[in-house]
C-alpha cells in the first residue's frame, strides 16, 4: 500500500479553547476527498475522542494521518504522558478518571476508548510513562 | 415531527435565528436524544444522525463539535441556558439550528415523547 496523503496536527497542552478543531480539520479533508458519510463519522468520532483524551488525560500531542491508495485511513495520536495507569478499565465502558474541567466540557461519561474501539477497524494502544500512543486504522470504499 | 412543531411544543425560541428560515422549520425530525455527557452522543450507533435531534443542557464548545462530527444539524439547550456569542457563531458556521426552551430535560424529554417523537439509540 502506498500513502497518498499524509498530514500531521499538533494538539496543544491545555489549549481548551481549540479542543476538537484537528478533528473537524480531519473530517473537513475527508469530504473533500470523498469519502461516504458513514465512513466519515466513524473516522471523526474516533478522532475527536482521541483529541479530547490528549487534552484532558494527557499534555497534549502529535496525531498524524495518512491515507492509503486502497482507501485505508490510518491515525496515530502520540502523547508525552503521563500514561494510562490500566487500560483495561479504561477500556470499561463507564470508566471514568476525568476532571471536573473536562465533564464541564461535557466529557467523562466513561465512553471515550470504548467508543474509539468500536468505531475502528484497527485498534492498538501501546502506553507506559513517557506517554501514549493509539493507532488506529479505517477500511473505506474510497 | 417537523422542527416548527418541536418549537411549538417546548415553546422553544431560536437562539441561531440567522438559520430559523422557512426551510429549517419545515424540517422533519423523527428521533431524539437526551444528554449533557458529549461521549454518550458519540456512541450512538445509527445512521440517520440527519433526523434526529439532541436535547442538551450543555451550553458549550463541545456540543456543536460533538454535532459536527455525527452530522446532526438540530439541538434544543434546555432550562433556559444561552451559550456565549462565539459558540452561537460556531454553531452558525457549521449550519447547526439550536433553539432554548426553559422546560427541564425531564419535562422537555416527556412532552417530547408523548407528542411522538421516539428516542434514538
Amino acid at each position: 500500500m502506498e500513502v497518498v496523503f499524509h498530514q500531521d496536527y499538533v494538539v496543544e497542552r491545555d489549549d481548551y479553547a481549540s479542543a476538537g478543531r484537528v478533528s473537524s480539520d480531519i473530517k473537513r479533508t475527508l469530504k473533500k476527498i470523498g469519502f461516504s458519510p458513514k465512513v466519515m463519522r466513524r473516522i471523526a468520532v474516533a478522532s475527536y475522542e482521541s483529541e479530547i483524551n490528549m487534552l484532558i488525560h494527557a499534555w497534549g500531542g502529535d496525531i498524524t494521518m495518512d491515507i492509503f491508495d486502497d482507501g485505508t485511513v490510518k491515525l496515530v495520536f502520540k502523547d508525552p504522558g503521563p500514561g494510562i495507569e490500566d487500560i483495561e478499565k479504561a477500556l470499561t465502558p463507564g470508566w471514568s478518571t476525568a476532571s471536573e474541567k473536562a465533564r464541564a466540557m461535557g466529557f467523562g461519561a466513561g465512553m471515550g476508548l470504548p467508543n474509539i474501539l468500536r468505531v475502528s477497524d484497527e485498534f492498538d494502544i501501546q502506553s507506559g510513562k513517557d506517554g501514549t500512543t493509539l493507532t488506529l486504522s479505517f477500511r473505506s470504499d474510497v | 415531527m417537523k422542527a416548527k412543531e418541536i418549537a411549538k411544543l417546548l415553546k422553544a425560541v431560536p437562539i441561531t435565528y440567522t438559520l430559523w428560515d422557512e426551510y429549517a422549520q419545515e424540517r422533519e425530525f423523527t428521533k431524539a436524544f437526551a444528554t449533557d455527557l458529549m461521549s454518550d452522543v458519540l456512541a450512538m450507533c445509527q445512521d440517520d444522525f440527519d433526523i434526529t435531534v439532541l436535547i442538551t443542557g450543555l451550553a458549550a464548545d463541545q456540543t456543536f463539535r460533538t454535532l459536527e462530527m455525527l452530522d446532526m444539524t438540530f439541538a434544543i439547550l434546555v432550562r433556559g441556558k444561552y451559550p456565549p456569542d462565539e459558540f452561537i457563531q460556531m454553531a452558525v458556521d457549521m449550519d447547526i439550528v439550536l433553539l432554548g426552551t426553559d422546560y427541564s430535560m425531564y419535562e422537555a424529554c416527556g412532552i417530547l415523547y408523548a407528542n411522538g417523537l421516539g428516542g434514538a439509540i
